[in-house]
């Protein structure tokens, strides 16, 4: 075990080595620098989003607008109060994280267990909480159409409620019946996305309801999206109408530009990512725990350790949330 | 390693002193909470007159959830972390550093992305970029 001279026999000097100016450990020390380079590499993302959104800063979607679900309660129009739970889910996790580190200094075995215990559950909650809201997302809600250049337009009724479109397309004509190979043509495969209900169903329901306007991507002074009248809106949807996209995948978003759809996957799927490591990481050291490895070595620093880790990941979450979903 | 280490147990400047260090857990997550309180009520009322009034281009309640969110980040970094008992040598690595190149970062590219928004909007040199 001894077999590396640690010792130079100048101890004491300034340069002599054995010095730790920082009074941190080197694995304290390298935590710091990944996560240096880890708050850079999301600050990269973040601001990526940013740019994209100042470039189409009069047509980004509002996000009070798009995240309006809460589990169990349908139909209810339910703003931001989910993000507001995952976002105490984090910072409750980063709590019980702080006081197992403070139970570690401590050597109180059994307190740090029961500490990281509750932080591995509350990171379970926040992914599968996450896992609903991209559900959620994908599936989609009111559904739109999207015009020939890539525009999306959103119908209302008179009151400015929002309608799905769902609920005023045309009864289909005919079957939708899928070609194949036997029959001889030209043979394409089935496109992977094509919504419930066709385009020109919605334009027929859209053209029989006289109390269905359009919204477009554009924004006004005060931030809201624009209502066209009654005229303009079948301009819109007759002249420019192109096709039905309903929830989001990474190249149509029915709440907007497809780039905002991208980015939130993107850049919560990056977090998300984080979440899941930092889990299994504080099950490797849970288990340590338990096994009494941090109790035979004397100090509790790998709890310490993991825990910075975990807090930053609470850390990027509320610049996620602050850019995401607020601003 | 095993001894206690000091912890220093005083927050705003001193404003607020606690008398373990579990207790400053304890109220840095409710000062958290709070702020985070405040933010989804201003999030989902968006009061007008924060909404229509602006301050360098951005409107004077996204000024305030960003100050929000770095006053959550400095007590997650400071008293999460554990920021606040590390020497200042360290402290200064790693807070200078990241700030400066994340203000840098995000300054041009705002400036880039507000100017690529210009050319759209107006029109011209659209071949320029």
């Amino acid at each position: 075990m001894e077999a590396t001279v640690v010792k130079t026999g100048t101890e004491g000097k300034t340069w002599g080595g054995g010095n730790e100016p920082l009074k941190a450990s080197y694995g304290k020390m390298m935590m710091w620098f990944f996560i240096v380079s880890d708050a850079l590499t999301f600050s990269g993302f973040l601001a990526s989003y940013g740019f994209s959104r100042f470039k189409f800063v009069d047509a980004w979607p509002i996000p009070d607008e798009v995240f309006t679900h809460f589990p169990f309660l349908h139909g209810v129009d339910a703003p931001m109060f989910y993000v507001a739970f995952m976002t105490f889910i984090l910072i409750f996790s980063s709590v019980t994280m702080v006081l197992a580190v403070d139970a570690g200094h401590k050597m109180k075995q059994n307190k740090v267990i029961l500490y990281l215990f509750l932080t591995i559950i509350g990171g379970l909650i926040f992914l599968g909480s996450q896992a609903w809201e991209w559900a959620t997302f994908i599936k989609g809600d009111y559904g739109a159409i999207e015009t020939k250049g890539g525009q999306i337009i959103q119908f209302l009724d008179k009151d400015g409620e929002r309608v799905a479109i769902r609920d005023f397309a045309a009864k289909a004509s005919g079957e939708r019946i899928e070609q194949t190979k036997e029959n001889g043509i030209w043979f394409k495969n089935e496109a992977e996305y094509y919504p419930s209900v066709s385009f020109e169903q919605v334009k027929a329901g859209f053209l029989a309801n006289d109390n269905i306007l359009v919204r477009i991507q554009h924004k006004d002074e005060h931030g809201h999206h624009i209502i066209l009248n009654r005229e303009e809106s079948i301009a819109k949807v007759v002249n420019d109408g192109a096709m039905v996209v309903e929830g989001a995948n990474l190249r149509h978003n029915e709440y907007g530009h497809p780039l905002f759809a991208d980015f939130f996957f993107f850049i919560t799927g990056f977090h998300g990512f984080h979440v899941a490591t930092g889990v299994l990481i504080n099950c490797i050291i849970f288990f340590n725990v338990i096994l009494g490895t941090y109790e035979r070595r004397g100090h509790y620093e790998m709890v310490e350790k993991v825990g910075l880790y975990w807090h930053f990941v609470d850390l990027v979450w509320v610049f996620v949330f602050t850019f995401f979903y607020l601003v | 390693m095993a001894h206690e280490q000091a912890h220093k147990l005083e927050i705003f400047r001193g404003a607020l002193k606690f008398k373990s260090n579990v207790s400053k857990i304890w109220g840095v997550f409710i000062i958290l909470s709070i702020v985070t309180i405040v933010e989804v009520a201003l999030g989902i009322i968006r009061p007008a007159f924060l909404v229509d009034h602006h301050f360098l281009a951005l409107r004077l309640l996204n000024w305030i959830f960003i100050i929000l969110t770095l006053f959550k980040a400095y007590y997650i970094t400071w008293d999460f972390m554990h920021m606040r008992d590390e020497t200042s040598g360290l402290r200064r690595a790693v807070i200078w550093t990241t700030v400066f190149l994340i203000i840098y970062l995000v300054t041009l590219i705002l400036i880039e992305g507000d100017y690529i928004f210009e050319v759209y909007k107006n029109g011209y040199i659209k071949f320029d970029f």
